[in-house]
């Protein structure tokens, strides 16, 4: 077990060598000098655009701007964006609103989207499945910003229950409204999984077995047909989490979030590559590390399943 | 014009307002009887986040600029008409409009209380105009003689020779040239004072700048990034933008749909500008709390000459023909729901100088026989490469251009039949950079904002020969003169007439399609009074009240 955490975190150094390279070269070749941006729509000196392009090495070729920005990560300097502010202290600013979104947003979805699918999964064919799944399917549907303005006039405007948008705080309170806007398409998905699941599984010979034997409905469903039936949503809600990291942009731009999605999104727009890859390969990490955490829960889930 | 008038209206309100404050002199008690409305309020507006430090001269956007704007004051400042009035200057004289002697008033500090001085300001020109500093702004020096040394690549001259102090309270500046509007410029931000710490750690002043306007900073670290920024009254300020409230705090938003759901729920007390989404119901929406006021800024669309078909003797007739087969009123009308006013010419009807009725503003009217009539002409003349079909430029990533866009050219095609379409960019440095290094495929959009209240503002850095913003690439000796003309006159009204004739060589050669004027479109909500828009669009920040 302990051979098999190191081993996956030593992968990590590949991936992350790989990534930043790609996605590197992905903002290199965007077409626009990044200098046009900086000085906008007055342009600046030739004077001042000379300056500019040494200060950020923008005149080096991209092996040079590649290496350098390298070696900056390896001596924990990430190095400043266009607007003169270092790297590292923006991640922290943005990264610690943003995870607490994200996972408010998956605790919702996994709590929400679990209960809803199981009850759904074991009355087949009554109301209340066949409510949730057209409710899902609707969700599902409609586009995440339709649904964050519209909740967001609902309760924040109309109702007036919460602010329409987050404070620089961003309180737990406050973040309710955007976490559910957040989660809501995978709440869907969670659910229809889950249902779908437990559907396979209620027909299983163990469950039959359990309930000859006599075992108590609770317990047949919590431990044998749930525990069993949960490692698609397991899979699911770990690769989830990555989305929810930096896919955002939407939700935070609805609600005035001053988190990571909204910060690399400024900075692709801007060319500001050495942003842009240390946010991205932030999230590359996370993303590796829910796979990581993943894999360890499917052997705890289904202890036919072990790590060498 | 029908919004011109309103402004006037509420201007001289506005007027009124300042004459009753200074006329209450003395004690702040009878100040705050004059104005109506909660003093102590603090006023929560709507603001983006500054792009660079907050150094004068290298902030060249509006986020950082409007809060400049409230933390300096500079020799002069304009009212709400963009009537240019003296602030920390006592008098600014010339004799030549080339050489300036510009004394100081007395008693003037920083908020950290260092007095202001001539040296403040010439240390900042200079610092600006080096080359080594690297400054957004530098050009705004380039009139000042030794300019040109300071500002060269690789230079390592610090100082321009033509600004020399006299004494504490005195300095004097040497232009290269006559330049009678010259003065009028020195309101904009790059020409504010700084207090001496300031350059020895510009970065670390840039996060907590130290000014010496009607407001400051609330605190060390008042700028939260991308969130908000805290502003209180300056207690020692004196002039004419005293505080009417208790501070002003610039919350950031990342667009504006959102900050108009805050404002519409009273969490945001004034919005600038309103999204295109709700420009239909936000007179509904908001009622009085609603205001449409013109400011200096226009939309133009630049044809640069090195274009196949646009250039020479055709090209003339082609941007004629152009020009009048767009049709300003509809687009103007439907599109923007009359929150723009068609272009008479190139400046912006709040300067001073303007005029709608110059000789050849015909050609910015809806004239769709005679742009027929002007295209089969050049078509004699030489034929239209239909290879290389207009295109009109504009990018995607900021602004809701698309709209207009597609109008326009549905617009065009309608009247002349040509293949014209639409190019968006995806984001705007993509276009700048094709724009500057003049490898545009077709026409772009182009929107300037005055800096200052002055014609010469939106002709010179435009449409002069050689100029930065010159992304048509024209050039033409008879304008060029005139402008030179303009600038060496001896007051601002003769200079102007000269503007308006050059601005008749551009209404002939079209270098650019003017398209309309801006119309700044705001609302505030039900816990302020007394808001009102100035000259360039941004909200009259210190007269706002409580309520």
């Amino acid at each position: 077990m302990t051979w098999y955490v190191s081993r996956r975190f030593l992968q990590l150094i590949p991936v992350f060598l790989g990534a930043t390279l790609l996605v590197y070269f992905l903002v290199f070749s965007l077409p626009g000098d990044a200098t046009a941006a900086i000085c906008g729509e007055r342009g600046c000196t030739p004077a001042v655009v000379t300056a500019l392009r040494e200060q950020y090495n923008l005149d080096e070729p991209f092996w040079i701007q590649y290496l350098l920005y390298l070696k900056g990560v390896l001596t924990f300097d990430l190095g400043t964006n266009f607007s003169g502010r270092p790297i590292a202290v923006i991640i922290a600013e943005v990264f610690p609103t943003t995870a607490k979104l994200a996972v408010m947003a998956l605790i919702f979805e996994a709590i929400f989207g679990i209960v809803f699918g199981l009850i759904a999964g074991l009355r087949k064919g009554k109301l209340f499945d066949s409510t949730v799944l057209v409710l899902s399917l609707v969700v599902i549907a409609v586009p995440i910003f339709v649904l964050g303005f519209l909740m967001q006039f609902l309760i924040g405007v109309k109702l007036g229950w919460t602010n329409p948008t987050v404070s620089g705080d961003a309180t737990v309170s406050e973040l309710i409204l955007p976490a559910v806007v957040l989660g809501l398409v995978s709440f869907a998905y969670v659910l229809r999984l889950t249902r779908t699941s437990i559907l396979e599984n209620v027909k299983a010979d163990y469950v039959r077995t359990a309930t000859a034997k006599g075992l108590s409905r609770k317990r047949v469903v919590v431990v044998h047909i749930l525990r069993n039936s949960m490692i698609p949503v397991v899979t699911f809600l770990g690769a989830d989490l990555g989305t929810l990291m930096g896919g955002a942009i939407v939700t935070e731009g609805i609600f005035n979030v001053n988190g990571v999605g909204l910060t690399l999104y400024r900075a692709v727009l801007n060319g500001d590559g050495p942003t842009v890859v240390s946010i991205v390969t932030f999230l590359i990490l996370i993303f590796c590390l829910a796979n990581l955490l993943v894999d360890l829960l499917y052997a705890w889930l289904d202890p036919r399943i072990r790590y060498a | 014009m029908r919004f011109t008038r309103n402004s006037r209206i509420l201007s001289v309100a506005a007027v009124a307002v300042f004459a009753l404050s200074a006329c209450g002199g003395g004690g702040g008690s009878t100040d705050e009887a004059a104005t109506d409305g909660n003093t102590d309020a603090v006023i929560v507006v709507d603001g983006s986040e500054p792009q660079n430090p907050l150094i004068p001269t290298s902030t060249n956007e509006v986020g950082g600029g409007a809060v400049l704007d409230l933390i300096f004051a500079g020799l002069v400042s304009y009212d709400a008409d963009g009537k240019v009035q003296n602030e920390v200057a006592e008098s600014i004289e010339t004799e030549d409009a080339q050489n300036y002697t510009i004394t100081l008033k007395e008693g003037m500090t920083f908020t950290n209380g260092d007095p202001v001085t001539a040296s403040s300001f010439v240390d900042a020109c200079n610092y600006g105009a080096a080359a080594k500093n690297a400054q957004l702004s530098s050009y705004f020096f380039e009139s000042i003689e030794g300019y040109a040394e300071a500002s060269a690549e690789g230079s390592t001259v610090t100082e321009m020779s033509g600004l020399k102090v006299v004494d504490d309270k005195t300095f004097t500046v040497a232009l290269s040239q006559p330049e009678s509007d010259w003065p009028q410029r020195l309101g904009y931000s790059a020409f504010y004072p700084l207090p001496a710490d300031a350059l020895k750690d510009p970065k670390a002043f840039g996060e907590n700048p130290v000014g010496n306007g009607p407001y400051k900073f609330a605190a060390v670290g008042a700028w939260k990034h991308n969130e908000q920024i805290e502003l209180v009254p300056n207690e020692e300020y004196e002039g004419p933008q005293d505080p009417k409230n208790g501070g002003i705090t610039f919350k950031i938003y990342q667009n504006d749909t959102t900050a108009y759901q805050d404002l519409i729920s009273d969490n945001l007390d004034v919005l600038k500008t309103i999204p295109t989404s709700d420009i239909k119901n936000f007179k509904n929406d908001l009622g009085e709390r609603s205001i449409e006021s013109p400011y200096a800024g226009n939309q133009t669309i630049a044809v640069p000459y090195y274009l196949k078909n646009w250039d020479g003797e055709a090209g003339k007739l082609r941007r004629q023909a152009l020009s009048m087969a767009i049709n300003r009123d509809e687009i103007t009308e439907v599109i923007f729901n009359g929150g723009r006013e068609p272009a008479k010419e190139f400046t912006a009807p709040v300067l001073p100088g303007f005029k709608e009725d110059l000789p050849g503003s015909e050609n910015l009217e809806y004239n769709p026989e005679k742009a027929k009539e002007l295209w089969a002409e050049a078509e004699k003349l030489e034929p239209y490469d239909a290879s290389e079909a207009l295109t009109i430029g504009y990018n995607a990533d900021k602004g809701d251009h698309k709209t207009w866009v597609e109008a326009l050219v549905n617009s065009v095609k309608n009247t002349l039949g040509i293949e014209i379409t639409g190019k968006p960019y995806a984001t705007f440095k993509e276009a700048r950079t094709e724009a500057t290094e003049q490898t545009l495929t077709g026409a772009i959009r182009s929107g300037w904002q005055a800096d200052y209240p002055s014609l010469y503002n939106f002709l010179g850095p435009i449409y002069a020969t050689g100029a930065g913003s010159n992304d048509s690439v024209y050039t033409n000796e008879e304008f060029d003169n005139a402008l030179k003309e303009g600038l060496a006159a001896e007051s601002v009204e003769e200079g102007n007439k000269a503007m308006n004739e050059a601005q008749e060589t551009l209404l002939e050669d079209l270098p650019a399609i003017p398209l309309w004027y801006q119309v700044a479109q705001g609302g505030w909500s039900n816990n302020v009074d007394n808001v009102e828009f100035g000259w360039n669009g941004v909200p009259l920040y210190h007269a706002i009240t409580g309520k």
